[in-house]
């Protein structure tokens, strides 16, 4: 038994790897052959698919698309969380609490339930289809969750660093800025590298808030599937092209994965 | 832990993320719950309805049977992936280069955007072209999920297991590293085996981070959508047709805004039930 531990993580990732490789697979493949022979692999190797996505500008717009809203919203939560989770994790004070758990119910919170007053909503102040939009409307899920990752992080740094550096005669925006952030720049790095990644991964709300300019790479995929036949080769290259941003920042941050998944707290 | 102290001008840090989260949370709930008590025959002219749409709501076989399925999805995939994901945890390498390797790997399906999960596995099971499907209908067995609805319900869990699993064996292993090698030591001495050792020390240690995982796992799963309309649509038929994507045919298909806010509120109670549960598990031992 000692011996085969070994099979079980590797039949798990290969497990994991198989759905992969079949896309990887299928990117390389002329729509003929994944629609006329089966076949593990391409026999007319083609990068094709790769370059319509990179030659069509409402392809490659999606990529920017979904970058820019990706970036505004990590920018926008990290920027907006950092004082929040310093006074949570400093301070107490009226509601603390109370306020902690509200954000708390917006991580948990169904975006289906949100789908259709977000789109009225934003159309009504005349965001609709902009970038800012989604960016916005992702701060619901993605500012709760730096709130409280960067809490966890915050809470693990002794307060006798501030006292300290009070004592020393910093005034409170300088120790902030020039002591407290650095002390924690690993656990602001991984804040942002969550944020990033789940308005990456999210599309129900960014899809609805969405129309033409500001479309997301992953919801332009859906088009192929309905309008132009049925372009699977297409959109399977547009699918390999959505895990690399993922699979270059992962390595980063393969040792606070888990903390971040349990907001801070593990 | 550092003790906090009183200051209630804290509330300054506080303002631009309730403004920012308020924005975004507190107008649209109010439509909601706006919607959810009038009736309208479009036009924008709305009339006061009460609680009727609950009432429908919470009497209709429609969101009962979508309720039910969410609990059997949501209950199938937790038996599912928490004793894989400890398993994995357990038997994954604690040192060297391997470590590494596995961790990214294994994260890998976590950053895939979720209607890209479900494109990919759509074209990995179909019986055509799919390499899963081809195989299982190579074995003799009949499986085309576009049309049985077991077939559609088998690649939905599967699909979960592959998505999701890995976030319990992460948060597993970040629990179980976290014993320090004297546990094993004093336990060898005692002349604890394998078992005993799962039980009476990793499986303590790991008790708040499973805790969490189980939490985490069910409430996501509660309110998946993008995943499973990519895949199966709901279909065939209504057979996987969740909470999430009933809502979203109620809401945005029919545009039926009151039955649909009614729904929402109840579903968002629910998720509200279990978000408390989690805070309290969550802020339990932190004291203060």
């Amino acid at each position: 038994m000692k011996r085969a531990t070994w099979l079980v993580p590797t039949l798990y990732i290969l497990f994991l790897m198989l759905p992969i490789y079949w896309l990887v697979n299928m990117s390389f493949k002329t729509t003929n052959e994944i629609l006329g022979s089966f076949t593990l692999f391409p026999n007319d190797f083609t990068f094709e698919n790769y370059m319509v996505i990179f030659t069509d500008q409402s392809w490659y717009m999606g990529y920017f698309n979904s970058m820019l809203y990706v970036s505004m919203n990590t920018v926008i939560s990290v920027a907006a969380a950092l004082p929040a989770a310093y006074a949570f994790s400093r301070y107490r004070f009226l509601g603390d609490k109370h306020l902690f758990f509200w954000l708390l119910t917006n991580r948990m919170a169904p975006p289906a339930v949100f789908a259709l007053p977000f789109f009225q909503f934003y159309s009504a102040v005349g965001l609709f289809d902009t970038h800012i939009a989604v960016a916005l409307a992702h701060c619901l899920f993605n500012i709760p969750l730096a709130v409280w990752i960067l809490e966890g992080f915050m809470s693990g740094v002794p307060k006798e660093l501030d006292e300290t550096a009070y004592v020393d005669g910093y005034s409170f925006p300088k120790f902030f800025f020039k002591i407290f952030l650095p002390t924690i720049k690993s656990g602001i790095g991984v804040t942002a590298f969550f944020c990033f990644m789940f308005s990456w991964v999210e599309l129900l709300l960014a899809k609805n808030l969405t129309a033409v300019d500001a479309k997301p790479i992953a919801a332009t995929m859906t088009r192929t599937a309905s309008t132009a036949g049925y372009e699977l080769g297409l959109l399977a290259a547009a699918g390999v092209l959505t895990i690399i941003p993922g699979a270059i920042v992962i390595y980063f941050v393969r040792n606070y994965i888990a903390k971040g998944f349990a907001l801070g707290r593990v | 832990m550092a003790t906090k102290s009183d200051n209630n001008r804290a509330w300054l840090f506080v303002i631009p993320v309730i403004v920012l989260v308020a924005f975004n949370a507190v107008v649209p709930l109010m439509t909601v719950v706006n919607y959810s008590v009038q009736e309208t025959f479009g036009d924008n002219v709305f009339f006061w309805h009460g609680l009727g749409w609950f009432e429908d709501v919470l009497r209709s076989e429609r969101a009962h049977a979508a309720l039910a399925r969410q609990l059997m999805f949501t209950f199938t995939i937790l038996i599912i992936e928490i004793p894989l994901g400890v398993v994995i945890a357990l038997t994954m390498p604690r040192k060297g280069v391997w470590v590494s390797v596995c961790l990214v790997l294994m994260a890998l399906p976590l950053l895939i955007p979720w209607n890209v999960v479900g494109a990919m596995w759509n074209i990995f099971a179909l019986p055509d072209i799919g390499l899963l499907g081809r195989l299982i209908n190579s074995m003799g067995i009949d499986y085309n999920f576009t049309q049985q609805p077991l077939a559609a319900w088998f690649t939905m869990i599967l699909m979960d297991v592959w998505h999701w699993t890995s976030l319990v064996a992460l948060l597993a292993y970040a629990g179980l590293i976290s014993i320090p090698d004297a546990y094993y030591q004093a336990a060898k001495i005692d002349g604890a085996k394998g078992w005993a050792v799962f039980r009476y020390i990793q499986l303590p240690k790991m008790k708040r981070v499973l805790t969490i995982a189980v939490l985490l796992r069910f409430m996501d799963s509660f309110m998946i959508y993008t995943e499973p309309s990519v895949l199966t649509g709901g279909g065939p038929g209504n057979s996987t047709t969740l909470l999430s994507i009933d809502l979203v045919k109620i809401a945005l298909g029919q545009f039926d805004l009151g039955p649909a806010a009614a729904m929402s509120l109840i579903y968002f109670l629910i998720t509200l039930l279990f978000s408390w549960i989690f805070y309290t598990v969550m802020t339990k031992d932190e004291g203060q």
